[in-house]
């Protein structure tokens, strides 16, 4: 890695990289040092202040734990390809750098300044859905990946007694972590029932080493007594000023039983973070549980000429499928560069095919029980920035009229707070629906997924603070 | 490497490294703002930088994402008020 340029005016000094990486996670680092051992000028530029993404999170240097090694899987996988980005001398990394926006050509425009670049591929990750429930604004409530982060990063736990609960596949690795750090994790409550895989075998048997790794999570939590449920979800989080329990139940409400608690880790899937691309203009596809995602071709190119989208932003698929498409997205930049007629190899595709099937499937057994709403309660907040209850979300449709997101924002101001509506935007779109049996409008999820800004750094409000976090 | 901090003027060690939401968790503090309209506590929720429930005022500072910034030695860490602005 060439020294981390200090200011943007440095780095872009009159030079335009040949591609510009946006997110140094598994499919940012991947696609770099792709792109730079096919001879290419890159800027691999991230936010944060390590490489690694979510999947690879680690602590700083000097923090440590007899459990920390035991928090990752395959770190050597990391240390490998972290040595291809940092001894490339063709990538610039440019930690704490925040992207707000890219513009066609492509002019990506950050905190620090402008970067010019030919060619640009987008691997900003995703984030986490959680729908509202009772409580679940109090402090104790964390989102799944935001307990596994806390515990990568930190070596922190959220909690001594923990619930995890939701649904997804994320589900099993933050229980996992939990138990190996020492929490006691007093159960798992996975939303959907489990039995349905049965019905798609093809991408489950092409995907051995998938089965495997749920068999290791099966003896792991055998071993360490953690109770794996299907078909219950936390209805309830109680506590006066922090969580002291959750409420767990059929998503029908029956079965209720109650658990005290003081972390609950809770997620209904991820989202990708898309919000530059839709910006510019790359078209993009909605997906079986509600998410959107950038559509890309067998190359990861998106339809934007030069811009490519590879790992979570192409569709939840993990951090297998996000190591492959960075793969092929920097050979196929490379190839492009070269006039070569070739894109990436034939066998790295299949791979991808075979991973992305496989996360279809998953995608199709982990959708939001739609008997969430059933249990919000009129003062449960439904956005938790400009704290708008559920109460004022339903008068905005039933006695206002409102028949979209957008207009049930404008009347309650839900999503109109700090988070852009990344938090509460699936559940508005849901909820500006009077029928809970149709699913939400399309328009309202694109919505939902689309923000002018990535990163709310320009609007000056935010810029001090954010020059303090870095 | 560990280091020192105050929290609503209480004294609390960290580890170098963590942010100022892993320290406060570690030493076993829950919640550092209250919200603007109902005055309800509020601490990590998201831990990636998404949400912005976790603001808390840093060295009199406001609206530093918890989640995020680094510790330092000597940092003064503030319950937030609602925005923070007074
Ligand atoms: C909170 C969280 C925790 C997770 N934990 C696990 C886990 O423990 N195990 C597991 O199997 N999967 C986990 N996942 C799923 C994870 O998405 C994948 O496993 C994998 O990390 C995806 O790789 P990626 O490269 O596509 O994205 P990510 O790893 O998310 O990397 C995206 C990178 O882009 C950066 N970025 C985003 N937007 C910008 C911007 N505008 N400007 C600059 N930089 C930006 C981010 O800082 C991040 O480093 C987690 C997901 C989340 C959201
Ligand atoms: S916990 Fe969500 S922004 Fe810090």
């Amino acid at each position: 890695m060439t020294a981390v340029a200090d200011t943007v005016a440095e780095s872009a000094a009159g030079n335009r990289y040949d591609v510009a990486v946006i997110g140094a996670g598994p499919a940012g680092m991947a696609a770099a040092a792709a792109a730079a051992e096919n001879g290419l000028h890159v800027a691999l530029i991230e936010g944060g202040r390590q490489l690694g993404g979510q999947y690879f999170r680690h602590p700083a240097p000097g923090l440590n734990e007899p459990w920390a090694s035991q928090l990752h899987h395959g770190w050597s996988r990391f240390e490998t390809l972290a040595t291809r980005v940092e001894t490339s001398s063709r990538i610039d990394v440019l930690f704490e750098h925040q992207v707000w926006a890219v513009e066609a050509g492509f002019n990506i425009l950050t905190d620090r300044g402008p970067i010019a670049a030919a060619h640009v591929v987008l691997a900003t990750g995703s984030y986490e859905r959680v729908v509202p429930f009772p409580g679940w604004d109090l402090p104790g409530v964390f989102t799944a990946g935001g307990a596994q982060a806390l515990l990568k990063g930190n070596l922190v736990l959220p909690g001594r007694r923990v619930v995890v609960a939701g649904t997804g596949p994320l589900l099993l690795p933050v229980a996992a972590s939990l138990s190996v750090a020492g929490a006691k994790v007093l159960g798992l409550f996975e939303a959907n029932h489990i039995r349905g895989y049965a019905k798609h075998p093809l991408p489950l048997l092409k995907n051995p080493a998938k089965l495997l790794e749920g068999a290791d999570f099966a003896r792991q939590f055998l071993r360490a007594r953690v109770p794996l449920r299907s078909g219950l979800m936390v209805v309830e989080a109680q506590g006066t000023d922090a969580l002291e329990a959750v409420i767990v139940a059929r998503p029908d409400g029956t079965h209720r039983r109650r658990i005290a608690c003081d972390a609950l880790a809770v997620g209904y899937g991820l989202a990708p973070q898309i919000d530059l691309a839709l910006t510019l203009g790359c078209e993009h596809k909605l997906l079986t549980d509600g998410t959107v995602a950038l559509r890309v071709d067998t190359n990861q190119r998106t339809s934007l000429p030069g811009c490519y989208a590879v790992g979570e932003t192409a569709g939840i698929a993990g951090v297998e499928s996000a190591l492959v498409e960075g793969e092929i997205a920097g050979l196929a930049v490379a190839a492009g560069v070269a006039k070569s007629r070739n894109g990436s190899p034939a066998a790295l595709r299949r791979r991808r095919d075979r991973l992305r099937a496989f996360a279809d499937v998953l995608r199709a057994r982990h959708p939001v029980p739609p008997a969430w709403r059933d249990h919000l309660a009129p003062d449960t907040l439904v956005c938790r920035c400009e704290e708008v209850p559920a109460r004022a979300v339903a008068e905005a449709v039933e006695d206002l009229g409102a028949t979209d997101a957008r207009t049930v924002k404008l009347l309650t101001r839900a999503g109109m707070g700090w988070c852009q509506g990344r938090v509460c935007g699936y559940a508005v779109a849901c909820l500006a629906r009077r029928d809970p049996t149709e699913p939400p409008n399309p328009a309202d999820l694109l919505a939902a997924a689309k923000r002018p800004l990535a990163r709310p750094v320009p609007l000056g409000v935010l810029a001090e603070q954010d020059r303090r976090n870095k | 490497m560990s280091v020192q901090f105050t929290f609503d003027g209480h004294p609390l060690t960290a580890q170098s490294g963590q942010t100022v939401g892993g320290a406060l968790l570690a030493a076993g503090v829950r919640s550092w703002r209250t919200t603007r309209f109902q005055g309800r506590p509020r601490g990590l929720f998201c831990g990636i930088g998404v949400c912005f429930d976790c603001l808390v005022t840093v060295n009199g500072e406001p609206n530093v994402r918890a989640c995020l910034a680094p510790i330092a030695d000597g940092d003064v860490v503030t319950t937030q008020a609602g925005d923070g602005r007074g």
